[in-house]
């Protein structure tokens, strides 16, 4: 299986410690990921909002390099991008003369070879058999797994764990010694690419996110997306602005998790570069 | 004349959906994380397509609500007749956009994008710091994030310099050319 790696922007800037963890999970497991050459922005929110063809030819693009690149698959670790590049190959497939159009805007042709695939998914398919071996000491904590929106949804096109109450973080933290509670948010919007253009909003929505885990007792929100993550962390002050008591409750990406249970450095996992300090051992 | 035609048609036309469909059952408004904060919520929305007079139409491509809409697809999950709303948001906003009605308390939800796009188009990939500098200058919010850009410097998480594709990006301005800035 020659597994490809899709960045994005955000692995490479704000979210930087999610990429740094996911590299060490996948180095210490033995697991060989190899960065799609020359890839570009998958167009994020912004390109649908403004055009449905620009959203479409971005992403094809990167397929277009990753099929062209040798890649069975490829591994998408931001929830935005992942969801991007799923929605796009599905409307390639679908709707001929738009991916003619897209075919002729990008110059190359993607004929749908590529599997896209997030990161719990990556997880369960290629890390879960090997870490019972592998963990150091147990991520013995009480924490919300909060999936967001673009990893189960649309459900039609990603096709990915239960819709409305889905599993696979639940039990990949189960694997590591953690307890996953039991919670209401675990796929409501955290405001997304609101962020900087209403502020207000984005401490709204991720203020009920985190106003919730802290009252059903969670020490810690584990999140697969980097916009959940740069939400919940550096959208602190506005959260707390919405909340009856401000949270000091700590945001982890599943990997930094992982990576903790297999003994990895705090600073191999990023974790120093969090706004809200992270505790937990 | 084409821009005469009502919503709901180019709505079918464009991609496939019909708002007559809607037997407003309110799933939609009720899943909402953002419906509160809308001036016409999701159901409404489509009840004013459904209308489909002029006035209905105007209202809705002049609303907020478009612009707010995060694209959670809550909505198309829970609606008992699979009507995708997601895309007609999508859809609307082009129209509202292209068409210049967009709200004008929209407007900085709208200068976010298009300064993200900017980015994109010029290095390939998005680039924060250029990001939120075109954002400023499209707004006058000089004071957005201040407080808390400093920090994200310390830790690590903003480039100094853009990251560019090894052409300098000129494949995806091609690509942008070719969709979002063609001249019909």
């Amino acid at each position: 299986m020659n597994t490809g790696f899709y960045p994005g922007c955000s692995l490479n800037g704000t979210s930087r410690e999610y990429n740094e963890s996911v590299r060490a999970v996948a180095a210490e497991l033995g697991l060989k990921l190899t960065e799609i050459d020359d890839w570009n922005c998958c167009g994020a929110t912004a390109a649908h909002s403004m055009s449905r063809e620009l959203s479409v030819a971005l992403p094809a693009r990167v397929l277009a390099l990753a099929e062209r690149q040798g890649f069975d698959e490829v591994l998408v670790p931001c929830a935005s991008c992942y969801n991007r590049l799923s929605v796009a190959a599905h409307e390639l497939a679908r709707d001929e003369e738009l991916a003619a159009k897209v075919g002729a805007a990008v110059g190359m042709a993607y004929s749908g070879k590529v599997r896209i695939v997030n990161v719990l998914q990556y997880l369960q398919e290629h890390a879960a058999q090997l870490l019972p071996g592998k963990i150091r000491h147990n991520f013995a904590h009480r924490v919300a797994c909060y999936y967001g929106c673009l990893l189960v949804r649309p459900h039609k096109v990603l096709g990915f764990d239960r819709l409305e109450d889905p599993q696979s973080m639940d039990g990949m933290m189960r694997a590591i010694g953690a307890e996953p509670i039991d919670w209401a948010f675990k796929t409501e919007c955290c405001g997304a690419g609101l962020s900087v253009s209403r502020t207000d909003l984005v401490g709204k929505l991720s203020a009920n996110i985190l106003g919730d885990a802290r009252d059903r007792g969670a020490e810690a929100v584990v999140v697969a997306c980097p916009m959940c993550h740069s939400n919940l962390d550096m959208r602190r002050t506005a959260i707390n602005k919405c909340l009856d008591e401000p949270t000091d409750i700590p945001v982890l990406y599943i990997t930094q998790a992982i990576g903790l249970a297999l003994g990895l450095s705090r600073k191999a996992l990023g974790l120093q570069r969090h706004i809200v300090e992270v505790k937990l051992q | 004349m084409e821009d005469k035609k009502r919503l709901s048609i180019k709505l079918a036309e464009d991609i496939g959906v019909d708002v007559s469909r809607c037997y407003q059952c309110g799933k939609c408004t009720a899943g909402c994380v953002l419906a509160p904060d809308m001036d016409i919520a999701p159901s409404f929305l489509m009840r004013l397509l459904q209308t489909g007079t002029e006035k209905a139409d105007a209202r809705v491509l002049g609303s907020t609500a478009i612009w707010l809409c995060l694209s959670c697809e809550n909505c198309v999950a829970r609606c008992p007749m699979e009507i995708d709303l997601p895309a007609i948001m999508d859809h609307l906003r082009e129209l509202s956009r292209t068409g210049g009605r967009v709200n004008e308390k929209a407007r900085p939800i709208v200068a976010f994008h298009k300064s993200f796009l900017d980015m994109v188009k010029h290095n390939g990939r998005t680039y924060e710091i250029g990001l939120v500098a075109e954002y400023k200058m499209r707004t006058m919010r000089l004071m957005q994030d201040v407080d808390i850009a400093p920090t994200m410097m310390a830790k690590g998480k903003l480039n100094i310099v853009p990251e560019r594709l090894k052409d300098n990006g000129d494949k995806v301005g091609r690509i942008f050319a070719n969709t979002i800035d063609k001249k019909d």
